[in-house]
């Protein structure tokens, strides 16, 4: 009998190309995902170097970043120019260097374009046990599926561009257990801003993370994408998902999924992809599923974790001095006192997309508040970015687009947008936004913006009141006005 | 990557302490698409004093940066490798360097020779008038007036940057172990490919 092993040692160990002396391993990568940001000099650096893509066919392009999410192309099919300069030459850059190394580029106005990690699932091009990597440290999100996936910078990009391998050590491994069943109104999103607070952004740090238990083998594909995209803010660079039925099903009839005979070996080879019995884990963390409450941050970390229906905490409270000052900068920058009751913040932007929520599941949440209602009078912007081409088309198929014009949303082009400010929408400076993107860190909206962050739902929720609002009374009203 | 065996050409007597990277090559430039180019950035805030070395034209072009302690501390961007190499360095001399900066120095084929204090003092002296010789496989710094200053280096780094081998280009001489991985990973996953048509 060999060794029990964990999900994460088996995907490692069917990817070991070479094992050095000092325990560095060459790691085969199945899948490279690419953007225009982080993109331009690792094929410069090719050109320089007179290099190929090893493997085009396993790797494929797609512009997310900073595009405008306004239309992209005039009633006569013509791309309306891209205002900031830079943006354009990075666009302008992907899309020369993605067919002159032979690599597979969706367009910036195609309908499978999207945010390069709603955009992998969504394509099938993320299977379960591949290796998967992308210059963007979110790609923590196709763990989901059960892939081995994490960012990666320029020079790795490059690496992986000319040889389809990594040099890497293996990580340490943390089970994260979350049993019961989840309460009314309690989203995937709170569950990750729950581990967030719990383990804190550095708690992750080494480790690769298997989401285990109820809760999580509950959990739609959509919920699952959640969870594993903010294992980057609790420090772990991938987060997995054992794959099971819901995976295959998810998967099966995706463009690029495999097909015929080659189906049937891939999901009989992705029935061994778990924990084996008996396996041990570095470390374990469990939470009871009870414990989760609809959650907000208050601060600049994605670790500043509230429960919405509490008060903006005390610096003094915490333990340790540097912890003190951190949080007294963050309310400082946030513009909040200690003991403040969260509910009572009052939010001018409301942003619904990133690669953590912006898929049709999450616009369905948001859309199922908003429906018959109005933003309230003080919200100045209130956004909606589908993740992709194709989650919009959905979601208009649905009528979701209607009920979001109708409560006072704009309806975008799919991409980044106010998840990073990189592109036009931004959040101003010293204004407040409820967002249910992944990162709440001083000035990413945009210089002095202030973030929340937030699960679709209770995104909308806070567009309809003007203020962080606990979704599950909107859902009781919701609720009675069915019943009436 | 070039191979680098032996520099031979003038120097900058830059000699300034904790150039951090945002001295090497200022914020505003890492919006960039290309890691060539950059030597327009390179010390842009220095270069607008008169008089400042890098723009003196008996420098015009020198493959040697001498510097002081601490050399490319601060923040971690590649771009300040980029930069000097854009520059036209090959080899920047200093008492000191910060691990980010000569890592990735020497991804980028540049390299750096620590030597003592006194050592950077004389050649900035010579480097003034005349011309500074650097062997690799020798691993001395040496002059026209007799001076000789032997350094260490990593013997890894030192074989990568003699035979011209970057990570890649590394990584490249597995091509077989590569591609025996891939003609046996066909047999146990052969659904894996191609990934996109
Ligand atoms: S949506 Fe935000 S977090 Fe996701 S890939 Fe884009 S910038 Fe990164």
């Amino acid at each position: 009998m060999s060794k029990p092993r964990t999900l994460y040692e088996k995907i490692w160990d069917a990817h070991v190309v070479e094992r050095r002396p000092d325990g560095t391993c060459l790691i085969y990568i199945d899948r490279h995902l690419i953007h225009e940001v982080t993109s331009p000099q690792a094929f410069e650096g090719l050109r320089l170097a007179g290099r190929k893509v090893r493997r085009p066919d396993l790797t494929l392009a797609v512009p997310d970043h900073n595009l405008p999410t306004t239309p992209r192309r005039d009633a006569q099919g013509q791309r309306i120019p891209i205002a900031d300069p830079q943006s354009a030459q990075q666009l302008a850059a992907l899309e020369r260097n993605a067919p002159e190394f032979g690599v597979r580029l969706i367009g910036d106005a195609d309908l499978e374009q999207g945010i390069v990690h709603v955009v992998g699932p969504e394509q099938g091009f993320t299977l379960p046990g591949t290796t998967l990597v992308c210059g963007d440290s979110h790609t923590s999100s196709h763990g989901a599926l059960g892939a081995l996936a994490f960012g990666i910078g320029t020079s790795e990009v490059e690496h992986v561009l000319a040889t389809q391998t990594l040099l890497l050590k293996q990580s340490k491994t943390m089970e994260v257990v979350v049993e019961g069943e989840l309460g009314f109104g309690v989203t995937a999103k709170d569950v990750a801003l729950a581990i967030c607070g719990r383990i804190g952004t550095a708690g992750g740090t080494g480790y690769v993370m298997e989401y285990r238990g109820s809760v999580f083998r509950d959990m739609s594909i959509e919920g699952r994408l959640t969870v594993a995209n903010m294992s980057i803010e609790a420090g772990a660079r991938s987060g997995l998902f054992a794959p099971d039925d819901k995976t295959v099903a998810y998967l099966k009839g995706r463009p690029l999924t495999p097909k015929g005979a080659a189906w049937d070996a891939a999901v009989a080879y992705w029935k061994t992809l778990h924990s084996d019995e008996g396996a041990t884990f570095d470390k374990s963390i469990v939470i009871d599923a009870a414990d989760i409450v609809p959650n907000v941050t208050w601060g600049t970390s994605p670790e500043d974790v509230v429960p919405v229906t509490g008060v903006v905490p005390d610096p003094a409270s915490f333990a340790d001095a540097s912890k003190r000052a951190a949080a007294q900068k963050s309310l400082d920058y946030m513009g909040l006192t200690a003991g403040q009751r969260m509910e009572d913040v009052a939010v001018e932007h409301i942003f619904i997309g990133s690669c953590t929520n912006s898929r049709i599941e999450d616009l369905r949440a948001a859309a199922a508040l908003l429906k018959g209602k109005h933003v309230a009078s003080g919200i100045k912007q209130a956004l909606v970015v589908p993740g992709s081409g194709l989650v919009k088309q959905q979601a208009e198929a649905e009528g979701l687009d209607r009920i979001f014009l109708a409560a006072g949303f704009e309806w975008r082009e799919p991409g980044c947008s106010a998840c990073l400010g990189m592109n036009p929408d931004k959040v101003p400076a010293g204004e407040r936004c409820a967002s249910t993107s992944n990162r709440n860190f001083m000035g990413r909206q945009g210089p002095g913006s202030r973030t929340h962050l937030v699960s679709p739902a209770m995104a909308a929720a806070a567009a309809i009141t003007g203020h962080l609002t606990d979704v599950r009374e909107l859902l009781n009203e919701k609720r009675g006005e069915v019943v009436a | 990557m070039e191979k680098l065996t032996v520099v031979e050409g003038r120097a900058y007597p830059f000699g300034m302490k904790n150039v951090d990277t945002d001295i090497v090559i200022p914020a505003h430039w890492l919006k960039t698409i290309s890691r060539t180019g950059l030597g327009k950035g390179a010390f842009e805030v220095l270069r607008k004093e008169p008089g400042n070395v890098f723009d003196a034209p008996e420098y015009a072009g020198s493959p040697i940066l001498i510097a002081g302690d601490n050399f490319g501390c601060g923040s971690s961007r590649e771009h300040a490798a980029w930069a000097l190499a854009d520059l036209g360095i090959k080899v920047v001399i200093a008492p000191s360097f910060s691990d980010i900066f000569s890592g990735n120095a020497f991804k980028n084929g540049i390299l750096t020779v620590v030597l003592p204090q006194e050592a950077i003092d004389r050649l900035m002296e010579v480097a003034r008038t005349d011309p500074i010789h650097v062997d690799l496989e020798q691993q001395t710094v040496t002059t026209r007036f007799q001076d000789r200053f032997a350094f260490e280096i990593d013997p890894f780094r030192k074989h990568c940057l003699l035979g011209g081998l970057d990570e890649i280009g590394l990584t490249l001489g597995q091509a077989d172990a590569i591609g025996q991985f891939e003609a046996k990973d066909a047999g146990v996953r052969p659904w894996l490919v191609p990934a996109v048509a």
